[in-house]
């Protein structure tokens, strides 16, 4: 059983901001860290596993600091979101030599049984440039599982998986977190993570938006009030109609035509808005939800 | 403590410095020195300016700096660049071991393809005279050392190794070596052709030059570039996507 700590860390690129002031703690089982492209996960693995030093605070591993000390190497398995691996051999010969480097004693019966976790034995003597994207990311896998790691970190793994690919992982990932390993993957999509994950550590523009189980960050995301843009044929009237209502929150004419809304109760809105708008004859053109993007459910749970 | 060479990461550096296109140029170079000192021996005869001029302005001036760069970049510089050295480096092995088993692979190809040719180039071009084959043999393994520890220095510095090795290579050893003589003192080509000049009792080679200075120097060269290569190795920051 192993625990990562991370303590008031920050990390600065010259004068950019990637990590700022982030504490967490993961510990055994599967944890998920969920945030939009460029929120600075890439950053929190690599100071998770010894690849950057922060710039403030600190990253420890069971009390060990991870920076500058390559014994920790024997807990960590790091499965990086970059494709390149060493192409020219063959899966079985990459995966031994993940053994060897570890220095265990028998890294052939390492490897094997590493490979067959991941289901890899069929393909694990062709060279690694044949290999498939899906295929690729479970012999990344194989080669650091192959040490038997207490704590598996992974950048993006689902990342261009077949639906296929992404259940089994899924399927591997729950097993290794119900073994007691910590297991931390990122990802930017929620739903992938709250099928997989015990524990969801959000984060937002480098800083540490929420944390929590799936079910906690769901209700964030969804008891949210909701944005729409309406086009109708007599925008003024709408607005005012809708206005009156209770589950509208705001409405604001759009210069270039339309109306921007803000619903604080979305199921009643939903019902009401058609109701409304036959009655007062008001024909519907468009009603398209524009929150629905990731971004801007981040952007609302980081929002003071 | 761990061994100081690491058998895996030696046999994965073979392969990768042969696994590409451009290890095929390891074959060509010592070819090219070879092939021109027979040339040399067939126009001009078995003649000594000759033979020291062939030997030390393509052999120990081009050959071997050459051979030293696609050496240690082709075992270095690819697995930076793509990140594909995170595998080795997410090991609890020291990193100067890494650095020691990749620069074992770059000297052995030093020896192979720069030494052992200037040997053979030597023997070509004058055969009565086997020390001064074995004098630049000597030389160029001294040199190609030294060029090999530079240079996977400047692998851990810079994504751009190859091309600033080159650059180095052609400014500071070739024109400025030649025009200007202060250049002597800081010069990898030079100190080895100061030993060189040493074995083969010739000291016109380079002039001014002690060979202990040279021999302290290359030795000063090889021990710290490999060192502080190790060293920016234990603080390498893996970058992601962003």
């Amino acid at each position: 059983m192993s625990t990562l700590r991370l303590e008031h860390v920050s990390r600065w690129y010259r004068n950019v901001v990637a990590v700022n002031d982030v504490s967490m703690t993961i510990g055994p089982g599967v944890t998920g860290l969920l945030g939009p492209n460029g929120a600075g996960k890439s950053t929190l693995i690599a100071l998770m596993s010894g690849f950057l030093a922060p710039s403030t605070g600190t990253v420890t591993l069971d009390g060990e600091p991870l920076w500058r000390n390559e014994q920790v190497y024997r807990k960590i398995g790091l499965v990086p979101e970059r494709e390149a691996l060493f192409e020219y051999l063959t899966g079985r010969q990459f995966v031994v030599a993940n053994a060897e480097l570890h220095g265990l004693t028998d890294p052939g019966a390492a490897a094997q049984a590493s490979i067959a976790l991941v289901e890899m034995s069929d393909a694990q003597d062709r060279v690694i440039s044949t290999y498939s994207k899906g295929m690729r990311q479970r012999i990344k896998m194989a080669s650091s599982l192959v040490h038997d790691p207490a704590v598996l970190l992974l950048d993006e793994p689902f990342n261009g998986m077949d639906p296929r690919q992404r259940i089994h992982l899924m399927e591997l990932l729950r097993t290794m977190g119900a073994e007691g390993r910590t297991v931390l993957f990122s990802s930017h999509i929620l739903e992938e993570v709250e099928q997989v994950a015990r524990q969801i550590e959000v984060v937002v523009a480098g800083r540490h938006a929420a944390s929590g189980d799936f079910g906690a960050i769901r209700r964030l995301m969804t008891d949210r009030p909701n944005r729409f843009v309406l086009r109708t044929a007599d925008d003024r009237r709408m607005a005012s109609v809708l206005l009156a209502d209770p589950s509208v929150r705001g409405a604001r004419l759009r210069s270039e035509g339309g109306i921007e809304l803000e619903a604080s109760d979305f199921g009643r809105f939903s019902e009401v808005l058609p109701r409304l708008a036959r009655e007062h004859g008001v024909r519907l053109l468009e009603v398209s939800p524009t929150d629905e993007s990731l971004e801007s459910v981040f952007a609302y749970l980081v929002s003071p | 403590m761990t061994a100081p060479i690491s058998g895996t990461i030696v046999r994965l550096g073979v392969r990768s410095v042969f696994g590409r296109r451009r290890g095929v140029l390891l074959f060509i170079l010592p070819l090219v020195l070879v092939g021109l000192a027979v040339l040399v021996r067939v126009l001009v005869g078995g003649d000594l300016d000759a033979a020291r001029d062939t030997l030390y302005g393509l052999g120990l001036a081009v050959i071997v700096p050459l051979v030293a760069l696609l050496a240690t970049t082709g075992v270095l510089a690819p697995e930076i660049d793509d990140g594909s050295i995170s595998y080795l480096l997410a090991k609890p092995i020291s990193r100067h071991t890494i650095v020691v088993s990749k620069l074992v692979v770059a000297a052995s190809c030093v020896l192979v393809f720069a030494a052992v040719p200037m040997l053979v180039a030597g023997l070509v071009l004058l055969l009565d005279e086997p020390q001064l084959g074995t004098g630049f043999a000597l030389g160029s393994l001294a040199g190609g050392l030294a060029y090999c520890a530079l240079f996977a220095l400047l692998s851990v510095l810079t994504r751009h190794a190859v091309v600033i090795g080159l650059i180095y290579l052609l400014i500071w050893e070739g024109l400025l070596g030649g025009l200007l003589d202060g250049v002597r003192w800081l010069s990898v080509t030079r100190w080895a052709g100061a030993i060189i000049g040493q074995v083969t009792n010739d000291s016109t080679l380079v002039e001014d030059l002690s060979p202990v200075y040279a021999v302290v120097a290359t030795a000063v060269v090889i021990v710290l570039g490999t060192w502080l290569t190790g060293r920016r190795l234990r603080a390498f920051n893996l970058t992601g996507d962003e």
